[in-house]
């Protein structure tokens, strides 16, 4: 292996009462790395980032994250220790502006205290400032800092997910999981995805897990992949070995595998 | 700044609604009957402000705000009555007692969702209650007499510091954090909030108005009696913040002045009032869930202090 | 044998309690809503039981079909012109609907006949039966019989008819069910109108059993139904039989035991604990959100 590994999964698995959602996950990021997340529906995916992030907890494995064990921590802990996602179907806080939905991704990197804010003390100030300031430069970065004002669930589909993955950004991990980010894109839209992912990428120095259906984009700018099948790892390798790997290719009978 | 020169707009009002109406006191022009109605007014405004708090920023649905009122009414009328020592000291008691019962309350309830969150609030505020009516140190059933310490300049700066604390905490890293949680607390936590935290924190908060609602309550009206702190005057709250709108401080505000009034008018009526609130409810969640202002604030229909252009 | 005659009390009013759960536990589980007006249903069976007795000289038997009947299609009433606008809306908007609907039946009924209690004249001659040498009164086991003989009615419905089946459908997914062709509108009609015509029989049968009924007293009971429908399992049939009359026993034991002023507190405890421990309640499984 080369580079420095950030995150290790071993053996991770879940139960549910007598069903084995996930079991004998091994994966491994190193900083830096696009790694592919694939599978048919239901095979365990987002259960599997779930786990990852503290949603759930693993029933059987560990997984070990800049050398500490995420196991048991909550959501919130995880993102702290550095681990960010989006969601498959968009949780943005719809009645909240679109730099709002930022500035709470960016709550745990303030200091001002509840008392500093209730009695409107100096610290308070200084620090709704630097958010503020902080947050727009953010939204800058991706386009969005005109609509900084506008309503989250009054944004177009697009600018939405743009969003999304900007609040998780914005929460300054060293790991972000993407979660179906180009649902319900057409091409062109995909296509615009992809340089959003290479670009943050560079710009924020990140590791990236992806979750994705489309291929196109799976295939386009993923440096490894692993494939889930029925709640197990059914195959890993490059784009290349994988699109030619007869288990993965049966497990997506009828479905095309296109490069 | 001009945040500054907003809020010391506002102080200035504040003062000079307060001045006002103080002086028509001690001129005996409002009378004792509109007094109370005010006092009545203030009271009702800081427990819709402080079910606000819980019910429309943090999206916790808490029916039982009634027993709040209650532990702060007896702790503090024991403070006054039993133990003789001064109001002041009785009103900052009174508010801790409630926001301790409202952390024993929020701890364990909080981590449950939408209809057994409520039922669960609305259980631990009868056995609050039904602990005050087996307690013969406070009367009992019959309830407890309270000195009459009162007055308009209590029940002006209880509401004034209500809204300050509220409102403060709400514009603020803090609030925005409640607010995202009664949006998609799922998203909340995955952005890194702790939510429990803040749901027991904004709970805590609501409990402590209450409770200081509930000692210049027990004080205005001589007697105090468990059968007042039942369901229904949780649902009274419930009313001015739904028929408010559902994340509007300005609209609890506004719907508990307007209700006061109509309350105090029906005193004669009561169940034409109680027909009232019942159709108000109804209506307001049939037609216009959002209530009168949404999550909408009043400063933000008349951009007040927003010359300029900055936020 | 003090104690068997608390027992036999706790099992009567359980009972009653079961009866009402039946009603929250079906509604709940069709459209996820607690219907906070349900107390008041029964307290409009008691009423409709009262002057049919009392006024119009109706037998037991008559009295209690009339006041099925009538709650039956009160419950519908209700659920046609309140809930059903508001089946796709939040669970929060749905509960202070309710709330409303509890409070302007309540506030209604005092409206027009005043809040003053009403007392149901004697319906049965009361025999005290030694049964094992425990003094049992003959009411209490007729109460107990037809509450028996309308859980089993109520099973046979759930399980062996047309409307059944299709009230269970709907239960599990509304949407699969419709595509079957069912009629979802009308499978949640009936749901409440059972669930009424339940509650509005435990409302004669509470009047034949204590005699005094008012206007508000739907509200106590209507919460500790709920409470025993959570703590059988909400959603779950069989759960709020059990929940009912689980909750009527340890309610009697505890005034038996000398804490009679804090028995309404017991079932708020059982309450607080089940959320906390057992949120499923007894019969019932965990359900997890899809994140």
């Amino acid at each position: 292996m080369t580079g420095n590994l950030l995150i290790n999964v071993e053996n991770m698995g879940i139960q549910f009462g007598g069903l084995k959602a996930v079991q004998g996950v091994n994966m491994y990021l190193n900083q830096g790395e696009l790694v592919g997340l694939i599978g048919p529906n239901g095979a365990g995916k987002t259960t599997s980032f779930n786990m990852l992030t503290g949603v759930y907890t693993p029933t059987e494995g560990t997984i070990t994250f800049n050398g500490l064990k995420l196991n048991g921590l909550a959501p919130y802990q995880v993102t702290q220790k550095g681990i960010s996602r989006t969601f498959q179907n968009i949780r943005l806080f719809k009645e909240l502006s679109v730099l709002d939905n930022v500035k709470v991704a960016n709550h745990s990197l303030a200091k001002h205290s509840m008392w500093a804010s209730i009695f409107r003390l100096p610290m308070h100030f200084k620090g709704e400032a630097e958010m503020e300031q902080q947050s727009i430069e953010f939204l800058k970065i991706f386009g969005l800092d005109v609509y900084k004002d506008e309503l989250a669930k009054n944004l177009p589909y697009g600018m939405q997910r743009r969003l999304e993955i900007a609040r998780a950004l914005a929460a300054n991990p060293k790991l972000l999981l993407l979660d179906e980010p180009a649902a319900g894109m057409n091409p062109q839209e995909t296509h615009d995805l992809m340089e959003l992912i290479a670009f943050i990428r560079k710009e924020f120095g990140l590791t990236i897990l992806l979750i994705e259906h489309d291929m196109s984009l799976v295939m386009g700018i993923c440096e490894r992949i692993y494939v889930l099948d029925h709640g197990q790892l059914i195959a890993d390798g490059t784009p290349e070995e994988i699109r030619n790997n007869p288990k993965v290719i049966e497990a997506y009978l009828g479905e095309e595998v296109i490069g | 700044m001009k945040k500054s020169k907003v809020f010391w707009g506002y102080a200035v009002i504040a003062l000079v609604i307060y001045a006002v109406v103080q002086l028509l006191i001690t001129t005996e022009v409002i009378d004792l009957y509109y007094k109370n109605m005010l006092i009545t007014m203030c009271i009702n405004i800081m427990l819709a402000v402080s079910l606000h708090i819980v019910i429309g920023v943090t999206g916790q649905f808490s029916i039982g705000h009634a027993g709040f009122l209650a532990v702060g009414a007896y702790v503090s009328a024991i403070i006054t009555t039993k133990l003789m020592l001064p109001f002041p000291l009785a009103i900052l008691l009174g508010a801790a007692a409630a926001a301790v019962a409202g952390l024993i309350v929020g701890i364990p309830t909080l981590r449950l969702k939408g209809d057994y969150l409520a039922i669960a609030t609305l259980g631990f505020a009868e056995i609050i209650r039904i602990i005050f009516l087996n307690t013969d140190y406070v009367g009992g059933a019959a309830g407890m007499q309270v000195k009459y310490l009162s007055n308009w300049t209590y029940a002006f700066f209880g509401v004034v510091l209500t809204i300050l604390v509220i409102s403060n905490f709400t514009n603020s890293r803090h609030g925005r954090a409640c607010i995202s949680i009664r949006e998609d607390e799922i998203a909340a936590d995955a952005m890194g909030i702790n939510t429990t935290y803040y749901k027991v924190v904004a709970f805590a908060i609501g409990s402590f108005f209450a409770g200081l609602a509930g000692a210049i309550f027990a004080h205005n009206f001589y007697i105090i009696q468990p059968t007042t702190f039942g369901f229904l005057k949780s649902f009274d709250i419930l009313i001015y913040v739904v028929l408010g709108g559902l994340g509007s401080l300005s609209g609890s505000v506004i719907a508990a002045i307007f209700l006061t009034v109509v309350s105090t008018y029906l005193a004669n009526f009561p169940e034409t009032r109680m027909i009232i609130y019942s159709l108000v409810l109804i209506i307001v969640m049939l037609y216009r869930p959002t209530g009168l202002m949404g999550t909408k604030e009043i400063t933000q229909l008349f951009k007040f202090g927003k010359k300029g252009g900055t936020k | 044998m003090e104690w068997i005659q608390q027992l036999v009390n706790g099992i009567s009013l359980g009972s009653i309690y079961a009866l009402i759960a039946l009603g929250y536990t079906m509604v709940y589980g069709i459209i996820k809503l607690i219907n906070f007006a349900h107390g008041d249903v029964f307290m409009i069976g008691s009423f409709i039981g009262f002057y049919a007795i009392a006024k119009w000289e109706l037998g037991f038997f008559p009295a209690l079909l009339l006041a099925m009947l009538v709650c039956a299609i009160f419950g519908v009433l209700i659920e046609r012109i309140a809930y059903k606008r508001l089946r796709n809306a939040t669970r929060i908007a749905a509960l202070i609907t309710a709330i409303g609907v509890s409070l302007l039946i309540e506030y209604t009924t005092i409206f027009f006949r005043g809040a003053q209690p009403a007392a149901y004249p004697e319906v049965f001659k009361n025999k005290s039966l030694d049964i094992f040498g425990v003094q049992i009164s003959s009411t209490s086991i007729l109460i107990l019989s037809v509450a028996v003989v309308l859980m089993i009615l109520l099973q046979f419905i759930v399980h062996k008819t047309k409307i059944g089946k299709a009230m269970r459908a709907v239960s599990h997914d509304a949407d699969a069910a419709r595509l079957m062709g069912i009629n979802v509108d009308n499978t949640i009609s009936a749901t409440f109108a059972i669930g009424s015509a339940l509650a509005g029989a435990a409302g004669v049968i509470f009047g034949v059993y204590y005699t005094k009924i008012d206007p508000l007293m739907g509200v106590i009971p209507g919460v500790k139904a709920f409470i025993a429908a959570v703590l059988g399992g909400i959603g779950i049939i069989p759960g709020a039989m059990v929940g009912g009359m689980l909750l009527g026993v340890v309610e009697s034991l505890v005034s038996a035991l000398g804490f009679s002023l804090w028995r309404d507190a017991a079932a708020f405890v059982i309450l607080i604990l089940i959320l906390i421990f057992r949120p499923s309640g007894i019969f019932g499984k965990n359900a997890r959100e899809k994140v």
